[in-house]
């Protein structure tokens, strides 16, 4: 039977239907909708109690924060007295004490210019790039290895928490140009420039960063003349640099990889030339795509920093498990691995809630 | 002769000869010779497949030809990165997808290329570019980003970013194609109107009425050649080849 209709007025718009608000209109819909969910809760919820209660305990309430001998711990809790008196080494490793301040300066410096970097509303972001990466190394260099009337502090002599930096900022801010550069050749249509990149990111993704790190300070001294002398620390960042710019290569190659052929061909049609169409259309939109992939590439880079510990580069892991064999302070290996854990942790989950920030940032309704 | 008066002079803007290219084995153009006159209005159709993009895509480079010579105000097109930038400056071009810059937005679309190519500065740039934007309605959108507006706005904005360079000539690939039905005519005004001001077009479009308002020739290509090549009025009344007559059937219906 065919039906006939017609509307003769028009349906205005209504309100959605309100589901339960607030709290308590929350807790049912996620946690207790049926019975099933309900009793999930129960289990999973006396679970977490059940596990971090005790963790509670030992690392808050039961724990030993002032003092400054392991007379002062009561072996019940944590024993934070520990990570306090060693704390000094733990930031600055083997740095002679009267000399610190030069290293505080640099922290000071690379804080100001990470706010100054990173904080949207903070303004002159170019000043604050160019500063970044031309100003900030050469002025953080001389502090931190002397010159200029001050005292010169061999590399050997750093450690901890500044050497852990040194090495992933230098990681980071060094591999990322790199590994653009290194995908951009990958794409190039001259079949030079491709089979070098080509040869390079696979070289350097088929080594363990052990084996590199072995290499730059075991095996390259023997192949250079002896007085060609290049400082292990030096070597060991060239190494890392170059490891992590073959990962970084990848993720921004499947960046470009996904803007469509339009975008280069209508920066083409306008006139822009290859490395405008690139710098100023295709990476910018390829970068903000595989922010989550660079972040994570960082995030490795950090984590992996504590490898520089098997050639004799003293980071701040490599201090802290230093710290287990004081005759001291025996017994308080927990509290040391728990310590860097956090440190680690804070830096690496700072990374990953600020690439979350800066992606909503760039979302353009597309 | 269309409706729109014809200011075309003697000048040859763009000049095809002999123009081959291949796709592999694939001859995709076969001895097209094209001039196309200061001022003219050329409408293109023909087939999918038949080569009209790559034509045009030859005229600017962004398409390589193997042989035959493509010159453009004067100049013969080789691989040399500076000539084919110089020729690119000169001729405009609009995609049926648009292409707009996602992460730019409206301004910045148009100011990119001034700024950065022509070295304008930035003040001038956004002057200019906001006439255009003008010219195409869709100056109170100038702060929006491309993702924003609809599909005919997108076009408009498109159209606007070439003229911001000052072409001597643009080109259109299919600029409706796209579109949705009730958007089609928005950006075929701002042709037409760019037509009145006598700008040399090369408009490769299946858009009849278009073609019969201002084109002062219309070409139509199958399997990569001219087939047929006349002014509106009699290329519509009196097609001469069968395939251009089967092509006009199928898309005016009849
Ligand atoms: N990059 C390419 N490689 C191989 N064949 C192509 C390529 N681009 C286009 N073609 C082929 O060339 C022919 C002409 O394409 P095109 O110029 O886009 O046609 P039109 O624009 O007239 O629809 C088509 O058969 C198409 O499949
Ligand atoms: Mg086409």
């Amino acid at each position: 039977m065919a039906t006939s209709f017609f509307r003769e007025s028009l349906i205005s718009p209504r309100k959605p239907p309100v589901s339960r608000q607030g709290l308590r209109g929350w807790l049912h819909e996620n946690l207790f909708s049926g019975p099933v969910n309900s009793l999930v809760t129960l289990l999973v919820g006396a679970l977490a109690i059940y596990a971090l209660v005790p963790v509670i305990e030992w690392a808050l309430i039961k724990a030993q924060w002032v003092g400054d001998s392991r007379a002062d711990c009561s072996g019940d809790g944590a024993c934070w007295v520990y990570i306090e008196t060693r704390l000094g080494s733990l930031i600055y490793g083997f740095y002679p004490e009267a000399q610190r301040w030069r290293v505080d300066i640099v922290f000071v410096l690379f804080v100001v210019l990470g706010i100054w970097l990173m904080v949207p509303a903070v303004p002159g972001k170019k000043v604050a790039a160019l500063v970044g990466l031309l100003v900030f190394p050469v002025v953080a260099f001389f502090l931190l290895s002397g010159g200029f009337g001050l005292e010169h502090v061999p590399t050997r002599r750093w450690g901890g928490l500044m050497l852990t930096l040194v090495i992933a900022s230098v990681g980071i801010v060094g591999s990322l140009p790199l590994g653009i550069v290194l995908a951009l050749g990958r794409r190039s249509s001259m079949p030079l420039v491709r089979g070098v990149c080509v040869v390079f990111i696979e070289f350097w993704r088929g080594v363990p960063l052990i084996t590199v790190l072995f290499m730059a300070s075991v095996m390259f001294p023997l192949f250079v003349p002896e007085d060609f002398n290049i400082d292990k620390l030096l070597r060991a960042l060239v190494g890392i640099m170059l490891f992590w710019s073959a990962y970084m290569a990848e993720v921004v190659r499947s960046g470009l990889q996904a803007i469509p052929s339009g975008q280069g061909e209508a920066g083409a049609a306008l006139g822009l030339g290859y490395w405008q169409r690139m710098g100023l259309v295709v990476l910018p939109q390829a970068l903000k795509l595989v922010i989550p992939g660079i972040v994570n590439t960082f995030i490795a880079l950090f984590k992996d920093t504590t490898l520089v510990l098997i050639i004799g580069l003293f980071d701040f892991l490599a201090l802290i498990k230093a710290g287990t064999s004081d005759s001291s302070w025996l017994g308080f290996a927990i509290e040391g691995f728990v310590f860097a854990a956090l440190v680690y942790w804070i830096f690496c989950f700072g990374m990953s809630r600020y690439s979350q920030f800066i992606e909503r940032r760039l979302y353009r309704g597309h | 002769m269309g409706s729109v008066q014809t200011t075309s002079s003697d000048i040859p803007m763009i000049e095809l000869q002999r123009l081959n290219k291949w796709y592999g084995e694939f001859h995709v153009l076969r001895d097209i010779d094209l001039t196309v006159r200061k001022g003219e209005r050329i409408v293109i159709c023909g087939p999918s497949g038949s080569g009209k993009s790559t034509m045009i895509r030859c005229i600017n480079h962004l398409e390589e030809h193997q042989a035959g010579d493509v010159i453009v105000n004067g100049i013969t097109m080789t691989r040399d990165v500076k000539r084919v930038e110089q020729i690119r400056r000169h001729v405009g071009m609009v995609f049926q997808h648009f292409n707009l810059f996602p992460h730019l937005s409206v301004l910045d679309n148009c100011c990119l290329s001034p700024v950065w190519v022509k070295k304008t500065p930035r003040k001038k740039a956004v002057d200019t570019a906001m006439m255009y934007l003008e010219r195409v309605k869709i100056a109170d959108q100038a702060h929006k980003y491309p993702g924003q507006l609809s599909g005919g706005q997108q076009q408009r904005v498109a159209i606007a970013r070439s003229l911001c360079m000052h072409p001597d000539v643009m080109l259109f690939d299919e600029p409706t194609s796209a579109l949705d039905p009730e958007m089609i005519k928005e950006v075929l005004d701002v042709m037409i109107e760019l037509a009145e001001e006598g700008m040399t077009m090369l408009c490769v479009t299946h858009e009849m009425g278009f073609a019969r308002t201002v084109a002062d020739r219309v070409i139509f290509m199958d399997e990569g050649q001219i087939i047929e090549e006349n002014d509106p009025e009699t290329f519509f009344n009196h097609p001469r080849s069968p395939r251009t007559r089967a092509f006009l059937g199928q898309i005016l219906g009849h």
